[in-house]
């Protein structure tokens, strides 16, 4: 056989994670039109995700956030050369299928927008767009990965400008995977168990809705075509994986509440590959220079003479919200 | 021998752990590190710029003030390999560049950002390499393509007739990612120049 008959494959496991990789170490800021993303562009950002509102305003706004206008996506793909990420709600794959079909580099499966389905993420795997999802956890994080996400993100509490839910979000997930390295394999099956009990909910449900024993048959499908014991054995692996790694083994990025360089260098000593900024730069009173300075700050985010001089005059960062007086919990959806 | 690859932005860390396989299979002491500053360049033997956003790792190899000693360095014979964003940023002439971005311009290709589209169209395929016969797993991610070859350059893989790597002397400049593959057969190759 010649060997160079094998034709091209594309949306493999190893394109998706490596779009990822290509992003680490860097910056990728919401944007809501194409002046927007441009000056992000020109900051030095990595990647932009294209928005109808920053999260602070889908905050104030209320109602049913949804994927943004193709339209609007579509004006800031042109409007920059560097990758365009867009959200869909959690679990509405034909917003997925809508991206997908317009061409977005990498679709954000976020808890910033209100979710579709009460029950169950989308199947990434399905698709050869990258996702990217927010976990607050590692049992969040590896259920995305099992799912497919090419890359995690904290979830932080988007729109507030405040980095406590984004710091306890990067604090439990690496005090877990830390918790793994002192486990047996025998200890990290019941954790891979507990960690797959979310994927049930729906089968117990209409369990009992029929009156009938919380009981899950051995072969019958609990999300999508898989059964239960096919998803304790795929997270069963990632953990082991994991384990080893000491470390996710998708790109790790912080989300949500990210608003100064000082909070971007945090990010990254606590371990993160790079950062998004929602609301925090054109929230700002000067987004252009705060842009660049978080972009700096990721770059030089262990040397604190360097933050030191680049959060000097910065004008007012977002103005930012007590997670306490918050009304609604964005980081609650989706589990 | 010490190698550094720029670690600016991108995939940073695949390129390390590639370059010590390949440094281990050729049976070489060394090291391979972050270079983000420019003191560190003072004694490398081989530079790596990784895949990356090519408007991010410009800005910030100027910012650094690692942007002209490179290029110093590059003229002067220091083995340089770039992928992806890297290629973009050795080649003498881009097209689809970013009003003021900068580039190396040491290596005589014509590359065009982003030329084989989006991420949906990102791909896996087998290249054909001119020094070696066994097929070498190509991975394009966003990648740019290369559009011509002039001057000193000489192509050494291919996909179907594309050209995807030339070398030049001390310079080795990839469309695509063998650092997102187990395959070192190419770093070893660049770092053979290094010898």
């Amino acid at each position: 056989m010649n060997m160079f008959e094998i034709i091209e494959r594309k949306g493999t496991e190893r394109l998706k994670r490596g779009f990822a990789k290509m992003v680490k170490g860097g910056v990728i800021m919401d944007v809501t039109n194409a002046e927007q993303a441009q000056i992000a562009e020109e900051a030095g950002a990595v990647a932009v995700m294209a928005l109808e509102k920053v999260p602070a305003d889908i905050r104030k706004a209320g109602g049913v956030a949804r994927m943004a206008d193709p339209k609007k996506i579509e004006e800031i793909m042109d409007a920059v050369t560097i990758p365009v990420m867009a959200k869909i709600r959690i679990g509405h794959y034909a917003e997925a299928y809508a991206l997908e079909a317009l061409g977005v580099d990498m679709i954000d499966e976020s808890e910033v927008l209100t979710p579709a389905d009460a029950y169950f993420h989308v199947d990434k795997r399905k698709f050869k767009v990258p996702f990217v999802c927010g976990a607050r956890n590692l049992g969040e994080a590896v259920r995305r990965i099992w799912e497919g996400s090419a890359m995690i993100r904290t979830k932080g509490e988007a729109g507030t400008g405040n980095i406590v839910e984004a710091v306890r979000h990067v604090r439990l997930v690496n005090e877990n995977i830390r918790l793994l390295k002192r486990l047996t394999d025998e200890q990290i099956y019941q954790v891979t168990k507990k960690f797959a009990e979310p994927y049930l909910r729906l089968a117990l449900e209409v369990k009992q809705i029929s009156g009938l024993d919380a009981r899950i048959l051995e072969n019958e499908p609990v999300y999508e075509e898989y059964t239960y014991q096919e998803i304790v054995d795929g997270i069963y692996k990632i953990l082991l994986e994991i384990k080893k790694l000491q470390r996710l083994p998708v790109v790790n990025f912080a989300a949500g509440g990210v608003a100064t360089p000082a909070d971007a260098a945090l990010m990254m000593q606590m371990g993160m590959d790079g950062v998004f900024v929602g609301s925090g730069i054109f929230k700002s009173s000067n987004p252009e220079k705060m842009a660049r300075a978080i972009v700096e700050a990721v770059n030089h985010y262990d040397e604190p003479d360097v933050i030191a001089k680049i959060s000097k005059d910065l004008g007012e960062p977002m103005r930012g919200l007590d997670i306490a007086q918050l009304e609604v919990r964005l980081e609650e959806r989706g589990v | 021998m010490k190698v550094g690859v720029v670690g600016v932005q991108g995939a940073v860390s695949e390129h390390i752990e590639a370059a010590r396989k390949a440094m281990k299979n050729l049976k070489v002491n060394g090291e391979v590190f972050w270079l983000r500053k420019a003191e560190q360049l003072k004694d490398v033997d081989a530079l790596i710029i990784p895949g990356g956003e090519s408007t991010t790792i410009s800005r910030l190899m100027i910012k650094n003030n690692i942007f002209d000693k490179v290029k110093e360095l590059g003229e002067e014979g220091l083995p340089i390999m770039g992928t992806c964003a890297g290629l973009i940023l050795l080649a003498k002439q881009v097209e689809g560049a970013v009003e003021g971005q900068r580039f190396l311009e040491l290596l005589d290709v014509k590359v065009s950002r982003n030329a084989y589209g989006r991420q949906v169209d990102s791909f896996e395929a087998p290249l054909k390499l001119t020094f070696d016969k066994k097929p070498f797993l190509g991975v394009f991610i966003r990648a740019p393509r290369i559009l011509e070859v002039f001057g000193k350059a000489k192509p050494f893989a291919f996909y179907k007739d594309e050209v995807v790597g030339v070398e030049q002397g001390n310079l080795i400049g990839l469309a695509f990612h063998p650092e997102l593959t187990d395959d070192t057969r190419i770093h070893e190759y660049f770092l053979r120049k290094a010898l």
